[in-house]
């Protein structure tokens, strides 16, 4: 099967979690819940993790200036290079680190990502932010909880808790990347795939 | 010694016969001969040629033990059906003086194998300077007749007209190895496509071309004849038959791989491949087939030339130049030139025995197979095809461009002056 | 990807642009407070230098220690090698210490293709130079460099040099930069000239994708880029030329000549470069040399070459595919390797 296939069979097989609404939905919750932790998110800034967290953090950025009526500054972290299973896999192409101008030191980061998973992606992105600045406080917003973690990380903003077993894979699609806003459940493929 | 009939051979490729050697001669030659008294050798569907001659062969001994022997080398050379080689004089010391070649030819004799004929250097060291004592190693023991400073071409004009117009007093013959110095400076392998590509240093066909060009030019003009060693490119092909054609003594040779391998093979730049003349192009290669099968190019010449592993396991340019070819050569000639329709068997006795022992003049090689001949000969199975696996070479050394190569022939017996050298394709 | 860069004849189109783009993002971390990443923690690399080459070595050995990678330099001065070890076992000494990838710079041509193919040893080979065959990592910051600056930082990723003029002017015969720059710019859609006089250009040059021409006025205004080779003053006693004085009128470049060039071309050099012989000193300190940014670059890209060849259990995944004119970047990257989105 090619991927084009694959993609239409997975979507056919596929149950929608969170469906569009649902998803600018939680977005709102999630952009209110950090102006009141943050104390109205004066300090806040976005990192979106590549390539569907980047989205999402500017989603957020977007929701957090219609509250605050302030630019909130957000880029994204590529976490390639700081990912523990590099030798499991040929090496992947990397995507774009943007900071924004201003930097990180003395704010308060909210890493933005679409699924949380194991926690290893948000470990090696703890790492990268290491190197690039030494931020107040970081916090963690995901769109979804999918459980099964592997190390001692928790997310502060969560758009849906969603218990999965490890054969089911969660599929998170925006617009921006796929056409369409949705969350799909689904069984995973047999050779390995692009699913969470 | 015994008697051995040949049964049922094809004599240069011709019908089935029998032949009755007798001791060091051969007896008779015909249909359904007696073999009483005689060890019967059946030869059905093989092709019996004279032993095979080798006008270039590199036997080290002295000085290169390590990548071959006189003793060595010769089990390689009846091993690939040879009765009689020319060992060139590029040794440490070098072949310059009388009691060199004499030592050569006498380790030749002692061992049995297959006579050795030395070369002797014409110039002193091969350095190009200075006359070596041509006449002396003429009357030497060894009775050199081809002189050649091969490994090295004798570029100086003059030395090359003295060294031509000397040997005439005893019938000699001057091998040019034709490889002018300075066109060739730094050179890793043939001058074009392939050497752009590969940053390689060029060696043009026109180094060997203008050499040889100069000293047919030169043979001609002091009534000499010249032997042209090793020639490679279409260009030395037209002029070897444009001074053929005004009557110039010229005669010339080629090697196996100069008539199978082109300079494409460098791309992997396997040291294996490294060679001096160096592999040329396809086109050269068809030119080359060409001009043996039209008697333009007189012979087949192995240029045999061994070398430890340690001198080819390493970077291109550090390698040393030379490939084994004895052992192969009959196999890559049948593949060339006999399968190909260019030359038949007896074609092949003509360019690997009859002519070249004629310009070496090896007496007693190069004869016919009939009555009263000496029993030089070489039993080949035409029919065998098989992987080159140099590990069952009887030469010291494993430089073969052929290793996993399917060749076709294989030759299975070799008598020198009636006594076998191989039996069965195993050393006596 | 092949498992060694040897030559950069050997790159696929794809394989070329996902190292540009590689070096892109390399490049950034030069702008972060650490210049350091984790990547290639643990991993061991070799830089075996048979020449000299300072500029090279420390060009890599900057990118390799930026990756976090274990260094060992090895010089052929003073070595082993001086007292005749062959390098065959120079390398087996190597890879017994547990070498992942050797970086190669050698005088013969050849070298790193043999030290790949012989079976001598298991380890990546990267050629850093070789002979005046090949220079692939020059080919690749020179491709980069002229991307930069032709097509821009931004706008120039996922693309390749298509339609781009280049002209390379200089002693083509004996150079590894220019061999590998035809090869790597005609993979990438450029159109090169090659500019010497006749005594400088290979016998068997008419096979390459490139045109050749003897005159360097005319290519000038037809030229995107004008990248100058060094040419030894040695060359003049083996007759490539008569004097220098008589090269550096022909074939130098000068003010007057830059002045021809379109107002927003390039000149380049791979140096070290000879003021006054192929290169004025007018020219070299102008704006429009790109020198000082190639040797910059040449770390990014470095750093590529080494992530996309030891980063992972295999060489990076490209898959060749026509180019395509409209690049949404995102789609571009995912189509070339894996999905980074596993195993969150």
């Amino acid at each position: 099967m090619d991927t084009e296939q694959y993609k239409q069979q997975y979507e056919a097989d596929a149950r929608p979690v969170l469906e569009a609404p649902d998803i600018a939905r939680v977005l709102t919750r999630i952009a209110h819940e950090i102006v009141e932790r943050a104390k109205g998110a004066d300090d806040v800034v976005l990192l979106g993790i590549p390539t569907r967290g980047v989205f999402l953090a500017r989603r957020l950025a977007d929701k957090l200036e219609e509250i605050t009526d302030r630019k909130i500054p957000v880029g994204s972290l590529d976490i390639t290079m700081y990912r523990d299973d590099l030798r499991m896999h040929p090496p992947r192409a990397l995507a774009r680190t943007e900071i924004p101008g201003d930097g990180i030191d003395g704010r308060l980061v909210v890493l933005v990502d679409d699924v949380l998973f194991s926690g290893r992606t948000i470990r090696a992105a703890l790492d990268a932010l290491n190197d690039i600045g030494r931020p107040r406080a970081v916090q963690l917003a995901v769109l979804v909880d999918r459980g099964h973690r592997e190390l001692p990380i928790r997310a502060d903003y969560v758009g849906k808790n969603l218990p999965t077993s490890l054969r089911e894979t969660v599929k998170v699609q925006l617009a921006e990347e796929d056409g369409r806003d949705t969350v799909l459940l689904g069984a995973k493929r047999t050779s390995s795939g692009a699913q969470q | 010694m015994s008697k051995i009939l040949i049964r049922g051979a094809k004599v240069l490729g011709g019908e089935p016969q029998d032949v009755l050697i007798d001791g060091r001669t051969i007896a008779e030659v015909g249909v359904g001969l007696g073999a009483e008294g005689a060890e019967v050798v059946e030869a059905e569907g093989k092709v019996l040629l004279p032993g095979l001659v080798d006008l270039h062969t590199h036997l080290r001994e002295p000085g290169r033990e390590d990548s071959e022997t006189v003793l060595t080398g010769t089990r390689a050379a009846a091993a690939g059906g040879y009765t009689a080689v020319f060992a060139m004089a590029n040794t440490f010391p070098v072949a310059d003086t009388a009691g060199v070649v004499e030592q050569v030819y006498r380790l030749g004799q002692e061992h049995g194998y297959c006579d050795v004929q030395p070369i002797g250097a014409v110039t002193v060291g091969l350095e190009g300077k200075k006359l070596a004592e041509l006449g002396a190693m003429h009357e030497s023991a060894a009775g050199v007749t081809v002189f050649s400073d091969d490994g090295k071409c004798v570029d100086d004009a003059v030395i090359m007209r003295r060294a031509l117009e000397y040997v005439k007093a005893f019938g000699g013959v001057v091998a040019q190895h034709a490889q002018e110095p300075r066109l060739t400076e730094g050179a890793q392998m043939n001058e074009g496509i392939v050497s752009a590509e590969l940053g390689l240093g060029g060696w043009p066909a026109v180094a060997e071309e203008s050499i040889i060009a100069r000293d047919v030019l030169l043979a001609e003009h002091v009534s000499s004849r010249v032997h042209i060693c090793h020639l490679s490119t279409a260009g030395s092909v037209e002029i070897v038959r444009w001074a053929k054609s005004r009557g110039i003594d010229v005669t010339a040779e080629v090697t196996p791989h100069h008539l199978l391998l082109t300079d494409e093979l460098v791309r992997t730049y396997d040291p294996v491949y490294k060679v001096n003349p160096p592999l040329r192009t396809e086109r050269d290669v068809m030119a080359l087939r060409e001009a043996l099968a039209d008697g333009t190019i007189d012979i087949v010449a192995t240029d045999h030339a061994p070398h430890p592993h340690e001198d080819k396991d390493c970077e291109w340019a550090a390698a040393a130049m030379g490939m084994v070819g004895l052992e192969t050569a009959l196999s890559v000639v049948q593949q060339t030139m006999v399968e190909t329709g260019l030359l038949d068997w007896a074609g092949v006795a003509d360019r690997m025995s009859f002519k070249p022992a004629l310009i070496g003049r090896a007496a007693g090689h190069g004869r016919p197979v009939s009555a009263g001949e000496p029993a030089n000969l070489t039993l080949l199975d035409t029919a065998y095809r098989g992987p080159v696996d140099p590990a069952g070479f009887a030469s010291r050394s494993r430089n073969t461009p052929y290793e996993g190569r399917e060749l076709p022939g294989r030759v299975t017996h070799t008598w020198l002056r009636g006594k076998a050298t191989l039996v069965d394709g195993k050393l006596a | 990807m092949q498992r060694h860069l040897i030559s950069a004849a050997d790159l696929t189109r794809d394989d070329a642009v996902l190292i540009l783009d590689t070096a892109e993002e390399m490049a950034r971390v030069a702008d972060r407070p650490i210049k350091k990443l984790p990547t290639l923690r643990g991993r061991t690399v070799v830089n075996l230098f048979f020449e000299d080459s300072t500029r090279t070595r420390i060009s890599f050995e900057a990118a390799e220690k930026r990756l976090s990678a274990d260094v060992i330099n090895f010089t052929a001065k003073g070595s082993s090698v001086s007292k005749g070890e062959s390098l065959k076992d120079t390398a087996q000494t190597l890879e017994a210490m547990g070498v992942d990838a050797v970086v190669i710079r050698h005088g013969a041509s050849g070298a790193p293709y043999r030290l790949a193919t012989s079976g001598w040893i298991d380890a990546a080979v990267i050629n850093a130079g070789d002979g005046t065959h090949q220079h692939p990592t020059q080919a690749l910051l020179d491709a980069f460099t002229m991307r930069r600056r032709l097509v821009g930082r931004d706008a120039g990723v996922g693309q390749d040099l298509s339609g781009k003029r280049i002209t390379i002017v200089g002693d083509v015969l004996h150079s590894r930069v220019a061999r590998s720059n035809v090869d790597l710019l005609h993979t990438l859609g450029a159109e090169v000239t090659l500019v010497a006089p006749p005594t400088l250009v290979p016998v068997g040059v008419e096979t390459w994708p490139c045109e050749i021409s003897y005159d360097l006025d005319t290519t000038l205004s037809k030229s995107d880029a004008v990248m100058m080779l060094r040419v030894q003053r040695e060359r003049m006693n083996a007759a490539f030329f008569p004097t220098e004085r008589e090269y550096s009128r022909r074939y130098g470049l000068d003010g007057d000549r830059m002045a021809k060039m379109p107002e927003h071309a390039i000149v380049m050099h791979p140096g070290p470069m000879v003021r006054g012989m192929e290169i004025t000193a007018e020219v070299a300190d102008s704006d429009r040399c790109t020198v000082v940014e190639q040797v910059a670059n040449g770390v990014s890209i470095r750093m590529a070459v080494l992530y996309l060849l030891l980063g992972g259990n295999e060489p990076a995944v490209t898959h060749t595919r026509p180019p395509v004119s409209h690049h949404h970047p995102s789609n571009e990257r995912s189509a070339h390797t894996i999905s980074a989105d596993e195993e969150k």
